[in-house]
Protein backbone atom coordinates (compact mmCIF):
# COMPACT_ATOMS: atom_id res chain seq x y z
CA UNK A 1 0.00 0.00 0.00
CA UNK A 2 0.66 3.65 -0.42
CA UNK A 3 3.04 5.13 1.80
CA UNK A 4 2.17 8.66 2.88
CA UNK A 5 4.38 11.49 3.68
CA UNK A 6 2.64 12.08 7.12
CA UNK A 7 3.20 8.95 8.48
CA UNK A 8 4.34 8.49 12.25
CA UNK A 9 8.29 7.72 12.22
CA UNK A 10 9.39 4.10 13.27
CA UNK A 11 12.33 5.31 15.22
CA UNK A 12 9.98 8.05 16.58
CA UNK A 13 7.20 6.34 18.09
CA UNK A 14 7.80 4.03 21.55
CA UNK A 15 6.14 1.53 23.53
CA UNK A 16 4.29 3.57 25.83
CA UNK A 17 3.13 6.73 24.03
CA UNK A 18 0.16 7.41 23.36
CA UNK A 19 -0.06 9.62 20.66
CA UNK A 20 -3.48 10.16 20.04
CA UNK A 21 -6.80 10.42 21.64
CA UNK A 22 -10.03 12.29 21.98
CA UNK A 23 -13.09 12.98 24.08
CA UNK A 24 -16.40 13.41 22.29
CA UNK A 25 -19.44 15.32 23.52
CA UNK A 26 -22.18 13.78 25.36
CA UNK A 27 -23.56 10.98 23.09
CA UNK A 28 -26.83 12.48 21.97
CA UNK A 29 -29.98 10.68 20.25
CA UNK A 30 -29.23 13.02 16.89
CA UNK A 31 -26.37 11.14 16.84
CA UNK A 32 -27.69 7.40 17.59
CA UNK A 33 -30.19 8.59 15.00
CA UNK A 34 -28.03 9.39 12.23
CA UNK A 35 -25.19 6.43 12.41
CA UNK A 36 -28.83 4.44 12.27
CA UNK A 37 -29.32 5.66 9.01
CA UNK A 38 -25.50 6.58 7.65
CA UNK A 39 -25.05 2.89 8.62
CA UNK A 40 -27.73 1.03 7.71
CA UNK A 41 -28.25 -0.92 11.24
CA UNK A 42 -31.82 -0.06 11.54
CA UNK A 43 -31.88 -2.10 15.33
CA UNK A 44 -34.80 0.00 16.58
CA UNK A 45 -32.72 -1.40 20.04
CA UNK A 46 -30.82 2.08 18.95
CA UNK A 47 -33.37 4.94 18.43
CA UNK A 48 -36.82 3.90 19.54
CA UNK A 49 -37.46 4.43 22.91
CA UNK A 50 -40.78 2.87 22.99
CA UNK A 51 -39.04 -0.44 21.67
CA UNK A 52 -36.72 -0.51 23.97
CA UNK A 53 -39.23 -0.03 27.38
CA UNK A 54 -40.98 -2.81 25.84
CA UNK A 55 -38.11 -4.99 25.50
CA UNK A 56 -37.75 -4.19 29.05
CA UNK A 57 -34.51 -1.52 28.98
CA UNK A 58 -34.87 1.65 30.49
CA UNK A 59 -33.50 3.12 27.83
CA UNK A 60 -32.42 3.24 23.89
CA UNK A 61 -28.66 2.19 23.78
CA UNK A 62 -25.78 3.16 21.69
CA UNK A 63 -24.38 1.16 18.87
CA UNK A 64 -21.51 -1.03 19.67
CA UNK A 65 -20.08 -0.58 15.92
CA UNK A 66 -20.52 3.64 16.62
CA UNK A 67 -18.03 3.39 19.06
CA UNK A 68 -15.77 1.23 16.86
CA UNK A 69 -16.19 3.67 14.24
CA UNK A 70 -14.49 6.81 16.26
CA UNK A 71 -11.65 3.95 17.05
CA UNK A 72 -11.35 4.02 13.46
CA UNK A 73 -11.35 8.17 13.39
CA UNK A 74 -8.55 8.06 15.95
CA UNK A 75 -6.44 6.00 13.96
CA UNK A 76 -6.94 7.97 10.88
CA UNK A 77 -6.66 11.08 13.12
CA UNK A 78 -2.95 10.31 13.76
CA UNK A 79 -1.94 8.52 10.29
CA UNK A 80 -3.55 8.25 7.13
CA UNK A 81 -6.07 5.51 6.10
CA UNK A 82 -3.64 3.68 3.74
CA UNK A 83 -1.46 2.87 6.55
CA UNK A 84 -3.73 0.90 8.76
CA UNK A 85 -3.23 -2.64 8.60
CA UNK A 86 -5.43 -3.95 10.91
CA UNK A 87 -8.52 -2.50 13.77
CA UNK A 88 -9.86 -4.82 16.11
CA UNK A 89 -12.10 -4.81 19.06
CA UNK A 90 -13.87 -6.23 22.06
CA UNK A 91 -17.78 -4.98 23.03
CA UNK A 92 -17.35 -4.87 27.32
CA UNK A 93 -19.96 -2.64 28.31
CA UNK A 94 -23.40 -0.95 26.80
CA UNK A 95 -22.45 2.74 25.75
CA UNK A 96 -26.28 5.35 26.84
CA UNK A 97 -27.29 8.48 25.80
CA UNK A 98 -25.31 10.89 27.71
CA UNK A 99 -22.56 8.89 28.35
CA UNK A 100 -19.26 11.22 27.75
CA UNK A 101 -16.87 9.19 25.32
CA UNK A 102 -12.93 9.01 25.38
CA UNK A 103 -10.81 6.73 23.03
CA UNK A 104 -6.97 6.36 23.26
CA UNK A 105 -4.57 5.01 22.00
CA UNK A 106 -1.63 3.73 22.99
CA UNK A 107 1.91 1.76 21.85
CA UNK A 108 2.51 -1.56 23.06
CA UNK A 109 4.44 -3.16 20.05
CA UNK A 110 6.83 -2.32 17.03
CA UNK A 111 7.69 -4.92 14.78
CA UNK A 112 8.93 -5.42 11.59
CA UNK A 113 6.17 -7.43 9.15
CA UNK A 114 7.14 -8.47 5.61
CA UNK A 115 9.76 -5.70 5.95
CA UNK A 116 7.49 -3.18 6.40
CA UNK A 117 7.75 -1.22 9.99
CA UNK A 118 5.09 -1.26 12.01
CA UNK A 119 3.16 -0.60 15.56
CA UNK A 120 0.97 -2.39 17.79
CA UNK A 121 -1.75 -0.30 19.77
CA UNK A 122 -4.16 -0.53 22.55
CA UNK A 123 -7.49 1.10 21.90
CA UNK A 124 -10.08 2.10 24.96
CA UNK A 125 -13.03 3.54 24.75
CA UNK A 126 -14.32 4.80 28.52
CA UNK A 127 -16.96 6.87 29.74
CA UNK A 128 -16.92 9.56 31.79
CA UNK A 129 -16.61 6.99 34.95
CA UNK A 130 -14.08 5.08 33.72
CA UNK A 131 -15.90 2.22 32.70
CA UNK A 132 -14.96 0.06 29.88
CA UNK A 133 -16.96 0.34 26.68
CA UNK A 134 -13.99 -1.10 24.30
CA UNK A 135 -10.98 -2.63 24.23
CA UNK A 136 -9.29 -2.85 21.14
CA UNK A 137 -6.02 -3.14 18.65
CA UNK A 138 -4.67 -1.66 16.02
CA UNK A 139 -1.75 -2.26 13.58
CA UNK A 140 -0.89 0.54 11.95
CA UNK A 141 2.23 0.97 9.31
CA UNK A 142 5.50 3.47 10.00
CA UNK A 143 7.20 5.31 7.84
CA UNK B 1 -27.26 -25.81 21.15
CA UNK B 2 -26.16 -24.23 17.75
CA UNK B 3 -25.47 -27.03 15.34
CA UNK B 4 -21.86 -26.65 15.04
CA UNK B 5 -21.86 -28.79 11.79
CA UNK B 6 -22.23 -25.56 9.96
CA UNK B 7 -18.84 -24.72 10.60
CA UNK B 8 -16.85 -23.85 7.61
CA UNK B 9 -20.33 -23.30 5.72
CA UNK B 10 -20.52 -20.74 2.52
CA UNK B 11 -22.92 -17.96 2.29
CA UNK B 12 -24.02 -17.26 -0.96
CA UNK B 13 -21.46 -14.25 -2.05
CA UNK B 14 -23.25 -10.85 -2.63
CA UNK B 15 -21.96 -7.56 -4.51
CA UNK B 16 -22.73 -3.93 -3.09
CA UNK B 17 -22.05 -0.85 -4.80
CA UNK B 18 -20.28 2.11 -2.85
CA UNK B 19 -22.60 5.34 -2.87
CA UNK B 20 -20.91 8.15 -2.58
CA UNK B 21 -23.79 9.80 -0.45
CA UNK B 22 -23.62 6.83 1.75
CA UNK B 23 -19.74 7.82 2.80
CA UNK B 24 -20.77 11.50 3.50
CA UNK B 25 -23.48 10.64 5.57
CA UNK B 26 -21.38 7.84 7.18
CA UNK B 27 -18.37 10.28 7.86
CA UNK B 28 -20.88 13.10 9.25
CA UNK B 29 -22.74 10.42 11.66
CA UNK B 30 -19.34 9.91 13.18
CA UNK B 31 -17.02 12.92 12.85
CA UNK B 32 -14.63 12.35 10.04
CA UNK B 33 -13.51 15.60 9.19
CA UNK B 34 -10.77 14.90 7.12
CA UNK B 35 -11.65 16.00 2.98
CA UNK B 36 -11.07 12.51 1.97
CA UNK B 37 -14.22 11.48 3.58
CA UNK B 38 -16.47 13.83 1.82
CA UNK B 39 -14.99 15.93 -0.59
CA UNK B 40 -14.32 13.90 -3.61
CA UNK B 41 -11.92 16.50 -5.51
CA UNK B 42 -10.05 16.92 -1.92
CA UNK B 43 -9.92 13.09 -2.26
CA UNK B 44 -8.80 13.18 -5.54
CA UNK B 45 -6.20 16.05 -4.93
CA UNK B 46 -4.54 13.73 -1.98
CA UNK B 47 -4.16 10.57 -5.06
CA UNK B 48 -7.47 8.78 -4.24
CA UNK B 49 -9.91 7.62 -6.99
CA UNK B 50 -12.92 9.15 -5.12
CA UNK B 51 -14.13 9.43 -1.52
CA UNK B 52 -12.25 6.90 0.77
CA UNK B 53 -14.29 3.96 2.47
CA UNK B 54 -13.78 4.65 6.19
CA UNK B 55 -12.18 1.67 8.07
CA UNK B 56 -15.62 0.62 9.90
CA UNK B 57 -17.65 1.08 6.76
CA UNK B 58 -17.18 -1.96 5.66
CA UNK B 59 -19.36 -3.70 8.08
CA UNK B 60 -22.44 -1.54 7.13
CA UNK B 61 -21.27 -2.71 3.44
CA UNK B 62 -22.03 -5.98 4.62
CA UNK B 63 -25.23 -5.45 5.93
CA UNK B 64 -26.51 -4.62 2.51
CA UNK B 65 -27.06 -8.00 1.95
CA UNK B 66 -30.25 -9.01 0.86
CA UNK B 67 -30.48 -11.17 3.67
CA UNK B 68 -29.18 -10.07 7.00
CA UNK B 69 -31.04 -12.96 8.85
CA UNK B 70 -29.60 -15.66 6.40
CA UNK B 71 -27.12 -16.61 9.29
CA UNK B 72 -29.02 -16.36 12.21
CA UNK B 73 -32.03 -18.12 10.53
CA UNK B 74 -29.75 -20.77 9.15
CA UNK B 75 -28.32 -21.11 12.59
CA UNK B 76 -32.19 -20.50 14.87
CA UNK B 77 -30.58 -18.12 16.58
CA UNK B 78 -32.93 -15.93 19.74
CA UNK B 79 -32.45 -12.10 18.10
CA UNK B 80 -33.68 -11.22 21.32
CA UNK B 81 -30.62 -12.92 22.89
CA UNK B 82 -27.94 -12.20 20.34
CA UNK B 83 -25.18 -9.50 21.53
CA UNK B 84 -21.87 -8.33 18.86
CA UNK B 85 -19.21 -9.69 20.73
CA UNK B 86 -16.17 -8.73 18.90
CA UNK B 87 -15.41 -7.44 15.32
CA UNK B 88 -11.73 -7.04 13.47
CA UNK B 89 -10.91 -5.50 9.95
CA UNK B 90 -7.64 -6.41 8.03
CA UNK B 91 -6.69 -3.90 5.52
CA UNK B 92 -5.00 -5.06 1.91
CA UNK B 93 -6.18 -2.07 -0.04
CA UNK B 94 -8.18 1.08 0.19
CA UNK B 95 -11.43 1.01 -1.09
CA UNK B 96 -13.53 4.04 -2.99
CA UNK B 97 -16.95 5.64 -3.47
CA UNK B 98 -18.14 3.95 -7.05
CA UNK B 99 -16.46 0.55 -6.28
CA UNK B 100 -18.63 -2.79 -6.59
CA UNK B 101 -17.60 -4.61 -3.62
CA UNK B 102 -18.00 -8.54 -3.55
CA UNK B 103 -18.64 -9.91 0.39
CA UNK B 104 -17.66 -13.92 0.34
CA UNK B 105 -18.96 -15.05 4.33
CA UNK B 106 -18.13 -18.03 5.84
CA UNK B 107 -19.26 -19.89 9.30
CA UNK B 108 -15.11 -20.02 10.83
CA UNK B 109 -16.51 -21.59 14.07
CA UNK B 110 -19.11 -22.16 16.29
CA UNK B 111 -18.22 -22.61 20.25
CA UNK B 112 -19.62 -22.33 23.47
CA UNK B 113 -18.29 -21.19 26.67
CA UNK B 114 -19.70 -21.76 30.79
CA UNK B 115 -21.01 -24.95 29.85
CA UNK B 116 -23.56 -23.88 27.30
CA UNK B 117 -24.63 -20.40 28.90
CA UNK B 118 -22.96 -18.17 25.85
CA UNK B 119 -22.58 -19.45 22.46
CA UNK B 120 -20.17 -17.77 19.86
CA UNK B 121 -20.77 -17.72 15.93
CA UNK B 122 -17.35 -16.23 14.24
CA UNK B 123 -18.39 -15.38 10.91
CA UNK B 124 -15.07 -14.43 8.56
CA UNK B 125 -16.03 -12.34 5.16
CA UNK B 126 -13.67 -11.77 2.37
CA UNK B 127 -14.14 -8.37 0.35
CA UNK B 128 -12.87 -7.89 -2.88
CA UNK B 129 -13.18 -4.99 -5.36
CA UNK B 130 -14.55 -5.01 -9.16
CA UNK B 131 -10.78 -5.63 -10.07
CA UNK B 132 -11.00 -8.83 -8.30
CA UNK B 133 -8.43 -7.29 -5.80
CA UNK B 134 -7.78 -8.54 -2.22
CA UNK B 135 -9.59 -5.13 -0.32
CA UNK B 136 -10.45 -6.39 3.49
CA UNK B 137 -11.28 -9.11 5.56
CA UNK B 138 -14.04 -9.57 8.24
CA UNK B 139 -13.89 -11.37 11.69
CA UNK B 140 -17.26 -11.04 13.03
CA UNK B 141 -18.48 -12.73 16.68
CA UNK B 142 -21.83 -12.88 17.88
CA UNK B 143 -22.86 -14.57 21.30
CA UNK B 144 -26.30 -16.52 22.13
CA UNK B 145 -26.92 -15.72 25.62
CA UNK B 146 -28.93 -18.94 26.71
CA UNK B 147 -29.68 -18.01 30.39
CA UNK B 148 -30.59 -20.73 32.92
Amino acid sequence: MMIMMNQAAFDTVQVGDKPVSFTLPPLSRLTLALYCGASGDHNPLHVDIDFARSSGMPDVIAHGMLSMAYLGRLMTDWVPQSALRELSTRFSEMTHVGDELTCVAEIIGKMKTDGEPRARLKLTVTDQRGGVKLQGEAVVALA
Amino acid sequence: MIDKRFIGHAMPAFEVDVEKGRLRFFAKAVGLSDPVYVDEAAAQAAGHASLLVPPTFFFCLEMESGNVAEIRTLLNLSYKNLLHGEQAFTYHRLAYGGDRLRFEQRIADIYDKKGGELEFVMRSTIVTNQRQQLVAELKNVIVQRNPK
